[in-house]
């Protein structure tokens, strides 16, 4: 029965996975047929119900987490060394320009990703195919954020500038078609963060759009109706009803955003995997714990990403409370 | 990452509604709008005529837009499908005058056995099928007690449960992995389940619940009435109701775990890679080959498309409902 650990082939694989969900069903119908019994007291059944979700959630986040909180204060040898890994973080150069891209990321990414999804969302709302045109825009959500590094890094394929030498990345052939020479966007601090974070963006406006596209649409007709009969049109529209209107949905675009984007990993890793000064707290951290063999590092970025998100999801939080009380 | 619940703004507020009208999917996505009172259909059209958006410039510079928005995967997709020493001489965008269409990259990337993305496809399939099935029915069983069983501490165990949401997974990897080589599963699939339903369950388990909560207390109280044990209640009364809620989560968990990354990459062994691991290998070394890199990523990009475009209303209802993970 090896293979209930270590499935190999195709058949081994798939009948594993067939067992799995046999498994669980089974699982279930235990639960519940417990809960069924005749006279079966109720802490049981609430045991039955809760038990598996709460076991997992304990014994797999939380006491790991309380784990990495404990090897954050730690060095590699296991003795407590106090805040010396924070320390190391917020005072060596690499971590500092490491701490520098995130912040450059967090600012950005939510600002540009929001701005375009408002824009896009009052630009479509009602317009000639905009279900399609929504789509498209949304269609990035979709795939994985290493398929969408694939097709960034092929955009900014740089060919070297010698005769009989075509460019084969879109931006590089832009570049050479306005006349001038075609760069390795890749290559060169700080401007390449830029060409990374354009990718987040890219994914999520759609986001963005969707959800705004969404309020918009929620916003009374009377609201809008009033505002025509006042002659209002245009950008004052714009800036003075619909604005006010999404303003709370606008925040919590914006912090969502801002917390997926403090988490992300797989765009720098797949891009350049943190070189050229491009990585940020969720690269740094698999570097650390997984390639360069420090793992009580790579447990102090975790806690800092942890500890980042914390005031964003706060003020998230407070936002919600204050925009249903305004209702 | 994780979101806490809707804003009133965003039609999430839809969950609000009658229960009975969740069941019967909806026409089209969020594009549906909340009317104070039931129109005719010819006071409605005489709303949308003067509404809508009489610019066809918006219309225009929308359209483009969008177009523009897919320009880079367009030039992906379309290399994918060019002989290898014209990818490697010419741009993309002289396809139209240049069309030469060839299927060796996609035969090269699945059936050599240095890609091997056929196998790393299976992969993907075998890790995230039951990766989706593991937490919705352990969440269910869950949201269901925290819906309609009373007991003490149910409020503050809730409460625990979604402040989880916001724990980044990263702050839990490590030990999880020292966690699996003690107990001899390093490596195995076992890993990527479990892995991806620990992370899925918080925010499982407070959309489900969420949604049961709409469900009337009178429908529950009835049946109890006629006697209906969990069991009865459980499948005849919930489960119908709840399918559009599950629908939306197991789309967000399917697309979640079908794009995995760091947890496929922190715990699968080499036989077991799926195919975002692969992509991202061959990115590493082998990053100029772009008649594998486009032919991969196309590969691994056409499930969640078609689920996606299948199935999009569930997914924005899943996102209006607050369900953003990472």
């Amino acid at each position: 029965m090896d293979f209930l650990v270590d499935a190999t082939t195709p058949g081994q694989k798939i009948l594993l996975m067939v067992m799995v969900f046999g498994f669980f069903l089974l699982v279930m119908a235990a639960v519940l047929w417990i809960a069924e019994l005749p006279k079966v007291p109720k802490w049981v059944t609430i045991v039955g119900f809760l038990g598996p979700a709460v076991l997992l959630i304990v014994g797999g986040l939380i006491y790991p987490a309380i784990l990495t909180i404990i090897t954050s204060f730690q060095n590699t040898s296991g003795d407590l060394v106090g805040l010396d890994n924070y320390q190391t973080i917020f005072t060596t150069p690499n971590f500092r320009t490491v701490l520098f891209n995130t912040t450059l990321w967090v600012v950005l990414v939510p600002l540009f990703a929001t701005g375009f999804g408002l824009m896009y969302a009052v630009l479509v709302d009602r317009a000639f195919g905009e279900k399609f045109a929504k789509t498209l825009v949304f269609l990035p959500m979709a795939i994985s954020m290493v398929g969408a590094s694939i097709i960034w890094k092929f955009v900014y394929e740089f060919r070297p500038d010698q005769p009989g030498v075509n460019q084969i990345g879109l931006l590089n052939q832009l570049i050479v078609l306005v006349g001038f020479e075609p760069q390795q966007w890749l290559i060169s601090p700080p401007l390449n963060n830029f060409f990374l974070i354009a990718v987040m963006v890219w994914i999520q406006a759609g986001f963005a759009m969707t959800i705004l596209s969404a309020a918009i649409k929620s916003i009374p007709d009377d609201i809008i109706e009033a505002a025509r009969m006042d002659g209002v049109s245009g950008f004052p529209m714009f800036r003075y009803v619909t604005l006010p209107s999404v303003r709370p949905a606008v925040v919590v675009v914006l912090t969502t955003i801002a917390m997926a984007t403090l988490k992300v990993f797989d765009i720098v890793r797949t891009m350049t995997g943190g070189q050229f000064n491009t990585s940020i707290v969720a690269n740094e951290f698999y570097s650390q714990s997984f390639v360069f063999g420090r793992p009580d590092i790579g447990a102090a970025l975790a806690v800092l990403l942890f500890i980042l998100v914390i005031p964003i999801i706060l003020y998230n939080i407070r936002q919600m409370r204050l925009s249903e009380e305004q209702r | 990452m994780s979101q806490a619940p809707t804003t009133p703004d965003t039609p999430g507020g839809e969950h609000h509604g009658d229960p009975a009208a969740k069941a019967t999917p909806e026409g089209s996505d969020v594009a549906e709008r909340k009317t104070p009172r039931k129109l005719t259909r010819a006071e409605q059209r005489a709303v949308d005529a003067k509404t809508r958006l009489a610019s066809p410039w918006a219309s225009g510079v929308a359209i483009v837009l969008a177009i523009l928005w897919s320009v880079p995967t367009f030039g992906l997709l379309v290399t994918s499908f060019r002989p290898e020493a014209t990818i490697k001489t010419e741009g993309w965008w002289t396809f139209f005058s240049n069309p030469e269409v060839t299927l060796d990259n996609y035969n090269g990337v699945l059936y050599n056995p240095s890609t091997d993305f056929a196998g790393a496809f299976l992969n993907t399939v075998v890790i995230t099928l039951p990766a989706v099935f593991i937490p919705v029915s352990l969440a269910l069983l869950a949201a269901y007690a925290f819906a309609w069983i009373d007991f003490k501490g149910r409020g503050m165990l809730f409460v625990a449960v979604f402040a989880l949401q916001v724990v980044p997974i990263q702050i839990a990897l490590i030990p999880l992995l020292q966690q699996y080589v003690s107990f001899g599963l390093d490596g195995s699939l076992w890993t990527l389940w479990l892995s991806h339903s620990i992370f899925a369950l918080p925010l499982a388990i407070f959309l489900l619940h969420n949604f049961m909560m709409d469900i009337p207390r009178s429908l529950i109280e009835a049946a109890r009435v006629d006697g209906a044990g969990h069991v009865k209640i459980f499948f005849s009364v919930l489960l119908p109701l709840l399918v559009p809620a599950i629908a939306s989560f197991s789309i967000f968990q399917f697309l979640w775990v079908w794009n995995d990354l760091l947890v496929a990459l922190t715990f699968a062994s080499p036989d077991i890679q799926p195919l975002t691991l692969k992509i991202q290998n061959l990115a590493g070394s082998r990053g100029a080959e772009w008649q594998l890199l486009s032919a991969g990523a196309f590969i691994a990009m056409v499930v969640p498309v078609v689920v996606f475009l299948a199935l999009q209303r569930f997914f924005v209802r899943g996102l209006l409902a607050g369900g953003v993970k990472g």
